[in-house]
């Protein structure tokens, strides 16, 4: 039983994780109706500029942390004017091979960069081997600080969408973006916003995710572990998406432990499937119909 | 006409290759409420679509106080005092009644905020159903509901003219009557003007002070109201009040004079 805990907690912290990068998934999902193939490789890079933060300039952990959210905010926004508003109105088609080409285009550009390269980097961490006793569980500093984070994380967002009139107005634009317009909503600066908010929340996750992995060129592929995510939770709702990652991080956990090898890897896609088959519209699926 | 608040001179627009309008021209004055009829395709959407900015036209110009406004950003064109009731209602469904009105005011600046709130309970005071549902998703509301909501966030705006688009669509004829009561309310009691785009010219032209008649991208006539009610061809063809000829027989193709 206690280890069967112990694998829940873990697959918790890995959860928050999946669950971060699902909701900057489901946000760009929700504002522009484009599924952004680079979330993971935002992600990856925030974590090299976190990297760059702590040992090339000497920043604290969490001062490079916060650092590197505010560049991701404005590189988000830059990739947003500069990529995707030339293809406003292109085929959903065309969009999506330009996220594509934006996430291999980040990956070689940061092979190229002397100080990143391909290698694997260990991101130090103040809180790095620490470990805390709560009864009989043992839970890693790393994992608390990933679930707390996200926590504030979501906490954060959640008064940006609820509380503040820009953030109204982010949820509006999703829902009608036509009314938008009408009501003199500057619809394209928020998606650009959008767009910003979604890579600092990938970056974030990638900050979080380095001390239990390593900060690579390749860890953007966690990104595809967040689809299955942003599916089950119903694509196009953030609670969705945060449920979403913690279910895949736990099923993951207990299924390369208690299931033969290799089942750990595919058991998020299998969850998938059985969510696709009995509730097509995931978890939090929206399914408002519009009256006549 | 007097003190004309709104101009439009000869606007042309087309979705892509498809022209929807063919050289438009017409007036509003201030305080006035001009409506205009059409049957469906005519263009009478395109004419507020192209007002407002969300199309451009492709040929004339759009006089606001004076002022050309055509091919501006939408945004701007609300600041200045233009809001749209689209077609359809477009509400924001998984918003709160309350949030839907306050992104009525979203180009209003901050420090408007108590006035905001002042208005928000006025607006109340003329709909009162969604003072009571303020907090519920206005996806939940019924289409009357969600057509006076519709018509409060534009109020919120702030408008010295209001667009409404075939306000009276998917309603029944009562509820469509208590909302023409409220916007004859609105036009009196605020001065606002209202430029009222309609299929049921009966109700539009009871409301109504001025119209116009827009076939096929055109203008085909216009007259005050109590003038139009009387025509033979409007009398036909827009209220269906058939006029039986001196032996009682009619004939069953007649062709529109527009006299």
């Amino acid at each position: 039983m206690l280890q069967f805990l112990q694998l829940v907690a873990s697959g918790v912290a890995q959860g928050c994780i999946y669950g971060l990068i699902a909701l900057g998934f489901v946000l760009i999902y929700k504002a522009t109706e484009t599924v952004n193939f680079a979330q993971g490789d935002l992600m990856m890079v925030g974590g090299f500029l976190g990297l760059t933060g702590t040992l090339a300039m000497g920043m604290p952990f969490w001062a490079a942390f916060f650092a590197a959210l505010v560049v991701m905010l404005f590189f988000g926004m830059a990739l947003e004017r500069a990529v995707l508003r030339p293809l406003l109105g292109q085929p959903a088609f065309t969009v999506v091979m330009a996220t594509i080409g934006i996430g291999f285009l980040a990956r070689g550009i940061v092979t190229m960069i002397p100080e990143w390269g391909t290698d694997t980097h260990v991101l130090p961490v103040p809180y790095k081997d620490q470990v805390v006793h709560v009864g009989g569980l043992v839970l890693s500093m790393e994992h608390i600080v990933i679930v707390a984070v996200t926590a504030m994380l979501i906490l954060a967002l959640y008064l940006l969408f609820k509380h503040t009139k820009i953030g109204i107005a982010m949820q509006a634009t999703s829902q009608n973006q036509l009314a938008a317009f009408y009501m003199g909503i500057p619809v394209r600066r928020i998606n650009m916003l959008v767009w910003g908010i979604s890579a600092a929340v990938s970056a974030g996750a990638g900050l979080l995710l380095a001390p239990i992995t390593f900060v690579h060129a390749n860890m953007g592929f966690i990104g595809l572990k967040a689809f299955p995510a942003a599916v089950v939770g119903g694509f196009g709702s953030i609670p969705g998406a945060l449920v979403g990652g913690l279910i895949i991080g736990v099923v993951e956990t207990l299924a390369g432990f208690y299931l033969p090898e290799g089942f750990k890897d595919v058991a998020a896609y299998i969850v998938v499937l059985i969510m696709l088959a009995v509730k097509p519209n995931g978890l939090f699926g929206e399914n408002l119909r519009k009256k006549v | 006409m007097t003190d004309v608040i709104l101009q439009l001179n000869n606007v042309e627009s087309a979705y892509g290759p498809v022209k929807a309008i063919r050289g438009v021209s017409l007036k509003v004055a201030r305080g006035s409420i001009v409506t205009v009829l059409g049957a469906n395709g005519a263009g009478k959407s395109t004419i507020l679509k192209t007002i407002s900015g969300i199309i451009d036209p492709q040929k004339g110009s759009i006089l606001y106080h004076g002022e050309p406004i055509q091919k501006q950003d939408p945004a701007w064109i609300v600041r200045q005092g233009i809001a749209h009731v689209p077609e359809g209602r477009e509400i924001f469904p998984l918003l709160t009644v309350r949030e839907n009105l306050l992104m009525g005011a979203y180009t209003r600046p901050l420090g408007d905020k108590a006035a905001v709130e002042q208005e928000i309970e006025q607006v109340y005071g003329y709909f009162p159903i969604l003072q009571e549902r303020a907090g519920q998703p206005a996806g939940q509301l019924s289409g009357g509901q969600q057509q006076m909501l519709a018509i409060s966030r534009a109020l919120l705006a702030r408008p010295t003219i209001m667009l409404l688009d075939e306000p009276s669509l998917g309603l029944s004829p009562k509820l469509t009557h208590e909302i023409f009561e409220i916007i004859k309310r609105i036009n009196r009691e605020r001065g606002v003007t209202i430029l009222l785009v309609e299929q049921n010219a009966r109700v539009a032209l009871k409301y109504a002070d001025y119209g116009y008649v827009l076939e096929v991208g055109r203008i085909v006539m216009e007259d005050p109201c109590s003038v139009l009610r009387e025509k033979e061809d409007v009398k036909e063809f827009y209220l269906g009040i058939k006029d039986s000829g001196v032996r009682g027989t009619r004939r069953w193709k007649k062709k529109k004079t527009w006299r």
